[in-house]
């Protein structure tokens, strides 16, 4: 048998300067200080028996089956929570120890099933494999005594819809609950009764595991020793036969799995402890939703049709590209080499995106290309470029173990980016502080063992009000780290960001109004953050997607350079971004201004260079940005368009402006793997590749750069790379690649801070963080170390301005969105497995107060009416929310959250404000007259020749 | 003139009924006019003579018992309240024999004052102790309590001292000192006696403890089981907290020392110090693998002094009268006075403290005068329901932790629960794995399935299946118990089982019993 889980060390690794020297069996053994005598024993080789111990968590000693002889102590002492001594000496093996071990064993199998060859754990169990080690032969208490199977098992617990809980098998090592709470955070599970009656429960008696706090996270599956925790999918299929390392599709922490399989099919999807971003932990997306992968909804034969009135017509791939080749040179020969363009997505590996970067640029002949960044962090890529001169965030994610004083703005990481969440998590139970600025309660700011020090419970569209409040305290309270300044700042600019802060218009009192929060929480929160040690700020879309979404980037970085917070360990700005590639869809060049690695298109060397290696002339003129190309599109200059993996009309604001452009086009080319919202104005789909069948790589928030490894064949028969190029080719442009891994060695040749990567070194050294070059051969987890990027910081004065979007009496109320954690973006694959389970519907959240004036009880149909439009969704009262701000999710293309979302977006990079809306709610009995719009589209264009309407 | 009487409001003697006597005693005073003033002192441990009345005139004590309220009217009739001679009457009790020949170091004024009287207990040697603490240095603290030789006396005989040294010299802001008073040994009574009787004598030791170790804050976890103790100790807390004694400012030193009671939830295992922390963290007491040692990482992850009532009670004597003083009682390396309580089948039941070296049979015949029944003695279990049975021909052994512990047995908290010849042992052995299923946290595998196991086997063998068989597999059990568990819980449950078995193997060779029997 081939498969096998990765090595178990038994307990953590330890990291500490001394080093301590033991010998284990004779053998000498040189290990960090602090580190266990079982994983020093493993170290060398000598793997002692264990079940309630696993190197994921902290020691627990309840198994018994780990003892050792320590010369010169008494008794027979735990290997996993003995720490290493100088000079120990351990036998791990002896005639006592022997018997100690097979008499606990004869205990544990006196309570359990002999169902081995029936058990879905059957060769991946480490009861079973200890049951051997250690030579259990006989059970001579018999099997009619006091038991937990048979006929006094409890009910197996089938209702999480991944995995099952099977009582009878449990062995009680307690790794489940710990788990829960060491790893993932969540204190879902406990033991429940003592001495023999001691039993896992999800929580009160009555509560079974889907409708107790349980996330669904796996981390206890993966830790459970036996079938009792057991994922359905194994329970069905059998144990995996073989796996490949790959790296999750889903947000931006970027995790890395294993892809367990049976020949070209998924038993599981397990956490690699070997993963830089995760290290062994997971989230129920990754692990558990990717069924949609196979789903009944996938396209995967190319489809045509003249118009988007007509059914859909399935081709072979040659008729499909050439009849998309010829609408787009027909277009350009018609309205101008500018009329086409395209987005590049950031689901698709970094090869494919830089392929359809180059198709616009090279093949199209413009610069029309843009990318869903656009709608939620380029204004972090301006705003760091513009303070530090790296358009990505400064730290890895481990760095959050060292951070004293977490600033977590805008953003729900619990939800959002689950699996780093469980990381800072981690790190305030030991006692890191906390402040979150969120309009909305999040879990974070107060959940079992974390409480926030501060919630400022901010007005959506305040932020740069609340960041200018901080910096007046840190100024006028002289907390400015003058030494990091001096150093490493521009000293005009910061002198004239002194001033700027220091002007009483930015005092906490003053801005008090404007920002909702009390001052002295203000002046607390900014103490705090000065001088409460490292302190580290983690951002989301509630940062970025509002008018001043760079303004407020640079604010937070003035913040952190101001107290000096920036180039070491455990400080730094981190964005969490919000989709699997939306890092490296950037840095691949998918901005109409910038060539791969943020180089402006009029920079002449690096075009020249670009022109060389494409052999053709390039241009040096930005091209469109997405608003700009529906602006264009809607005044008929703009008509050819290539979508891959976006569904902009459900994603981008103003969904009738939106629509009123895509149905404007002549040739809208979709390539995804379902026929999505715009594909209702579609003429060429494309179907692609889900990464189960994708060869590349991904980079993650911390500019990890992680392979994605095929699974199975393309099930559509090419990859999306090579069809990318076969329209270049029918479009009169030549472009070859022999394989993905040829692509990446293009991408390191043309871009200075990608220079070290290529796909044989990733295989050898698992992941790492650009820039990779010569000057930082094995990768930059922590960047601006030794200086800035640019040199010296840069302080940008942030003055604070009101957004446009203002409430009145027709629009009293402020809509926020955002996201929970069982859906993912505009929901194409989660809704598309059981974790619609967790999340039906979108539903609106509002205020108690705000509901009473409304006369609105929980579960009541509501209108939400903005002044672009209306659409009609449940609501939920909570108190989560302030009053006078109202939040909803856009998870389903029903709920239509973008038709009331405004135009107004950042000034600098036009990223949409999404996050403020003025809207009133009123009861409502029906759906909007968008909904019902929508299903009439979904009637008229979803027709395919001869294959049912799928959705 | 008014007449002083004592009536004990030791939980032992209100299980016989002093309250009523107390209402009887008022009562019958009222009627007859006679000005008597009732004091509720502690127990003397005479259990045998509770309730056990006593009436000081002129400065003696004349005790009467057991009393009941039937009696009060005839005691009324017969003068008692002047010392007046009645069936009843026992003289003055520290001449009763039980009383004479113990050595009362840590109980000197249990019994003797009204447990929450500050006058009484200063008036009686209280606080000398915490006031010469006040003017030493931490570490002159320290080492004169480790001088004294003085033991933990919970069980394990750990020197207090070292203890102490430890926590005091692991650098940190936060330090604890925790009393462990979930007294839940079988046969044993003496925590519940101090802090009913003579609670301020606890609350001292452990203020002079938060000296030593640099500890301001203190906890006392008491059993749910103790409500009186309960009651008496935070009565005692609040009159240490009024007199300026515990608070930011002990004494005027300007050292805090607060203190607080914690009530236990009924759980055996949270006597075990690791469950203790758990279990006043707020967490399911469970127990904690070692290291760390509390002393290093206790009470909310902090250096934390954990020691047992008695030990923290002995600290004002040691810090009163000297190290030396202390020490020279005692034998060996067991140094200074056990308070022994004696219980089970006992003619003469509780407590006898005396100084190490004591034989068991001193403490059964002497004090106890044999078994309550009249029948032949058979066996005693020493040190609580982990505690090993000793024999007849183990009887002179001295009470001491390394002479028991040679001859295989445990002074434990110094519990002696006595049995008759009527004794069958394989029950007894049954009885021990059965107080581990029950009582047993269910962390570690030996403990939470080998108890259950071995009460099953031991119940094959009391059915006579296989007897010789089972008899081996029970004595494989307790090795894999003893050599496996976390703590001392499932470590020392082979303890009375091994004994048992070794003492009384006839109890064990039985025949199979029919299942028409």
């Amino acid at each position: 048998m081939s498969f096998s889980r990765e090595p178990d060390f038994g307990t953590p690794a330890r990291e500490s300067d001394k080093t301590v020297t033991l010998v284990i069996d004779g053998q000498a053994v040189t290990v960090p200080e602090g580190t266990s005598v079982m994983r020093a024993a493993r170290e060398v080789g000598q793997s002692i028996p264990k079940l309630c111990a696993t190197d994921t968590m902290e020691a627990w000693g309840s198994c018994r089956l780990c003892l050792v002889e320590i010369e010169g102590q008494r008794g027979t002492p735990a290997s996993c929570t003995t720490p290493v001594r100088d000079g120990m000496e351990v036998r791990t093996q002896t005639p006592r120890l022997e018997k100690v071990r097979r008499g606990v064993m004869e205990l544990y199998i006196s309570d359990h099933p002999l169902d081995c060859l029936t058990c879905a754990a059957n060769g991946d169990c480490e009861l079973q494999d200890t049951a051997g080690e250690v030579g259990l032969r006989d059970v001579r208490y018999g099997y009619d005594g006091e038991r937990h199977h048979g006929d006094r098992a409890d009910a197996i617990d089938q209702s999480n819809p991944y995995f099952a809980f099977e009582p009878a098998k449990c062995i009680v090592c307690s790794r489940c609950v710990r788990a829960c709470e060491e790893v993932q955070g969540t204190f879902a599970l406990t033991i429940q009764g003592r001495g023999f009656a001691s039993k896992v429960s999800a929580g009160a008696a009555a509560d079974d595991f889907f409708n107790s706090e349980c996330v669904s996270c796996g981390a206890c599956v993966q830790a459970c020793p036996t079938a009792t925790l057991s994922e359905k999918s194994v329970i069905e299929h059998g144990t995996p036969s073989r796996h490949v390392d790959t790296t999750c599709a889903y947000c931006g922490v970027g995790c890395s799995f294993r892809a367990e399989m049976q020949g070209d099919q998924v038993v599981r999807m397990v956490p690699a402890k070997s993963g830089g971003a995760n290290e062994g932990h997971s989230c129920v997306k990754g692990r558990f939703a990717w069924g949609y992968a196979t789903h009944k909804d996938r396209i995967t034969t190319p489809m045509i049709r003249e118009k988007t009135t007509d059914p859909w017509r399935p081709v072979d791939w040659d008729e499909a590209i050439s009849f998309a080749a010829g609408r787009f040179k027909a277009i350009q020969e018609k309205y101008g080499k500018d009329a086409i363009g395209g987005i590049t997505s950031s689901r698709c590996t970094n090869e494919e995106v830089y392929v359809v970067q180059r198709l616009i640029r090279a093949a199209f002949g413009n610069n029309n290309v843009d990318t869903c960044a656009r709608v939620c962090h380029s204004p972090t890529g301006y705003g760091l470029k513009t303070t530090f001169g790296t358009s990505a965030g400064t730290q890895n994610f481990k760095s959050v173990e060292q951070a004293d004083v977490i600033l977590v703005i805008g953003a729900n990481p619990t939800d959002g980016h689950p699996v780093f969440a469980s990381r800072m998590k981690k790190r305030l139970r030991e006692g890191a502080k906390l402040i979150v600025a969120d309009p909305r309660r999040i879990d974070l700011v107060r959940s079992p063992h974390i409480a926030a020090a501060h919630h400022l419970q901010l007005r959506p569209g305040a932020n740069v009000a609340l960041m200018n409040a901080m910096a007046h305290v840190i100024v006028t309270e002289n907390l400015i780290d003058e030494a990091y300044v001096t150093e490493r700042c521009e000293t005009a600019e910061f002198e004239r960001w002194r001033s700027f802060a220091a002007k009483p218009k930015n005092a906490p009192e003053a801005l008090a109004e404007a920002t909702g929060v009390a001052a002295q929480d203000i002046r607390a929160a900014a103490r705090l953050y000065a001088t409460g040690g490292n302190a580290a700020i983690y951002y989301g879309l509630g940062v970025t997607e509002h008018s001043q979404g760079s303004t407020m980037v640079m604010a937070m970085a003035n913040l952190a350079m101001a107290t000096g917070n920036v180039g070491r360990e455990g400080v730094g700005i981190n964005p969490l971004r919000g989709q699997n590639n939306v890092q490296g869809s950037c840095d691949m060049g998918s901005f109409p201004h910038e060539f791969p690695g943020y180089r402006h298109v009029s920079d002449d060397a690096v075009r020249q260079s670009f022109e060389a290696e494409w052999g053709i002339g390039l241009s040096d003129a930005p091209g469109l940005r997405i608003p700009n190309m529906f602006a264009a599109a809607v005044d008929g200059t703009y008509k050819g368009m290539f979508v891959q993996g976006e569904d902009i009309a459900q994603s981008d604001p103003n969904t009738r402006h939106v629509q009123a452009a895509l149905d404007s086009l002549e040739c809208l080319v979709v390539q995804d793997l379902f026929l999505n919202e715009t594909a209702a104005y579609a003429h060429v789909f494309l179907p692609g590749t889900s990464f189960l069948e994708k060869d590349g790589t991904f980079t993650n928030a911390e500019r990890r750069i992680n392979r994605v490894r095929p699974v199975m064949t393309e099930k559509t028969g090419l990859s999306e790379w090579e069809i990318v190029c076969r329209l270049a080719r029918a479009m009169g442009y030549d472009m070859h690649y022999a394989s993905a891994a040829g692509i990446m060695d293009e991408i390191a040749r043309m871009t200075p801070t990608f220079a070290g990567v290529s796909f044989e070194r990733l295989d050898r050294d698992g992941s790492l963080q650009w820039p990779v070059n010569d000057a930082a051969p094995n990768g930059t987890p922590t960047m601006h170390m030794s200086g800035f990027v640019r040199g010296k910081g840069r302080f940008m004065i942030t003055e604070f301005v009101p957004s446009d979007e203002r409430t009145s009496r027709s629009f009293p109320l402020i809509l926020t969105t955002g996201r929970i954690l069982s859906q993912y973006n505009v929901g194409a694959q989660t809704r598309r497995t059981e974790n619609v389970r967790w999340h039906e519907t979108d539903v609106l959240e509002i205020h108690p107060f705000d509901a009473e004036e409304r006369g609105l009880n929980d579960g009541d149909t509501v209108s939400i009416q903005s002044r672009m439009g209306a659409v009609t969704l449940p609501v939920k009262l909570t108190e989560r929310m302030p009053q006078g701000v109202v939040y909803t999710t856009f998870h389903h293309p029903v709920s239509g959250a973008n038709v009331i979302t405004t135009e107004y977006s950042d000034w600098a990079t036009n990223c949409p404000e999404y996050k403020v809306t003025a809207v009133q709610v009123a009861r409502a009995n029906r759906p909007s007259d968008w909904q019902l719009e929508l299903d009439e589209l979904h009637e008229t264009r979803y027709r395919t020749g001869g294959i049912e309407a799928a959705e | 003139m008014s007449v002083t009487v004592y009536i004990p409001c030791d939980s032992a003697a209100l299980s016989v009924g002093a309250d009523t006597v107390a209402d009887a005693i008022r009562h019958e005073a009222r009627i007859r006019d006679i000005d008597v003033t009732i004091v509720r002192n502690g127990s003397r441990g005479l259990f045998w003579l509770e309730p056990l009345v006593e009436v000081e005139v002129d400065g003696n004590r004349t005790a009467y018992g057991p009393v009941t309220a039937a009696d009060v009217p005839k005691l009324f009739d017969a003068a008692f309240h002047a010392g007046g001679s009645h069936p009843l009457a026992l003289g003055p009790i520290e001449d009763h024999p039980f009383l004479k020949n113990q050595e009362r170091l840590t109980f000197a004024r249990v019994g003797i004052i009204d447990p929450l009287d500050m006058a009484a207990y200063q008036s009686h040697g209280g606080l000398t102790g915490l006031r010469r603490a006040l003017g030493m240095t931490p570490e002159q603290i320290v080492q004169d309590v480790t001088d004294s030789g003085l033991r933990g006396r919970g069980g394990a005989g750990f020197p207090t001292g070292i203890k102490w040294k430890t926590v005091a010299e692991t650098a940190c802001e936060t330090k604890y000192v925790c009393c462990n008073a979930d007294e839940g040994d079988s046969g044993t009574f003496a925590d519940r006696m101090i802090m009913e009787g003579d609670p301020f004598t606890l609350i001292e030791g452990m203020v002079i403890a938060g000296l030593a170790v640099g500890a301001g804050e203190g906890y006392v976890y008491i059993r749910s089981e103790y409500p009186h103790a309960i009651a008496t100790m935070l009565a005692a807390i609040r009159i240490w907290e009024a007199d300026g004694l515990l608070g930011d400012d002990v004494a005027g030193s300007g050292k805090p020392f607060r203190l607080h009671v914690r009530k236990g939830a009924g759980a055996y295992i949270c006597g075990e110090e690791s469950s203790m922390l758990e279990s006043m963290e707020g967490k399911r007491g469970t127990v904690r693998a070692k290291p760390p040692i509390p002393a290093v990482a206790g009470l909310f992850g902090q250096p934390t002094v954990v020691n047992n009532v008695l030990s923290l009670a002995t600290v004002p004597y040691i810090m009163k009268e000297g190290a030396e003083a202390y020490r020279d009682f005692g034998m060996g390396r067991s140094r200074g006075t056990q308070p022994f309580q004696l219980a089970g089948n006992i003619r003469q039941g509780g407590l006898v403290e005396k100084a190490f070296g004591v034989t068991i049979r001193e403490l059964i015949e002497d004090f106890g005068g044999g078994t309550a029944s009249g029948r032949p003695f058979r066996a005693a279990q020493l040190g609580g329901p982990l505690g090993a049975y000793v024999d007849d021909a183990m009887l002179d052994l001295a009470m001491d932790y390394e002479a028991l512990a040679e001859a295989g047995a445990m002074l434990g908290h110094g519990g002696i629960v006595v049995f008759d010849d009527t004794v069958d042992m394989a029950e007894m052995a049954r009885f021990a794995f059965e107080f581990c299923e029950i009582e047993s946290c269910g962390k570690c595998t030996p403990c939470r399935i080998g108890a259950v196991r071995g009460r099953e086997t031991v119940e094959k063998i009391i059915r006579g299946e296989d007897a010789a068989r089972n008899v081996t597999l029970v004595e494989d059990l307790c090795d894999v118990m003893t050599d496996g568990s976390l703590c001392a819980m499932g470590g020392l449950t082979p303890m009375p089982v091994r004994s048992a078995i070794k003492l009384f193997p006839d109890d064990f060779d039985r025949p199979l019993r029919h299942a028409a029997e």
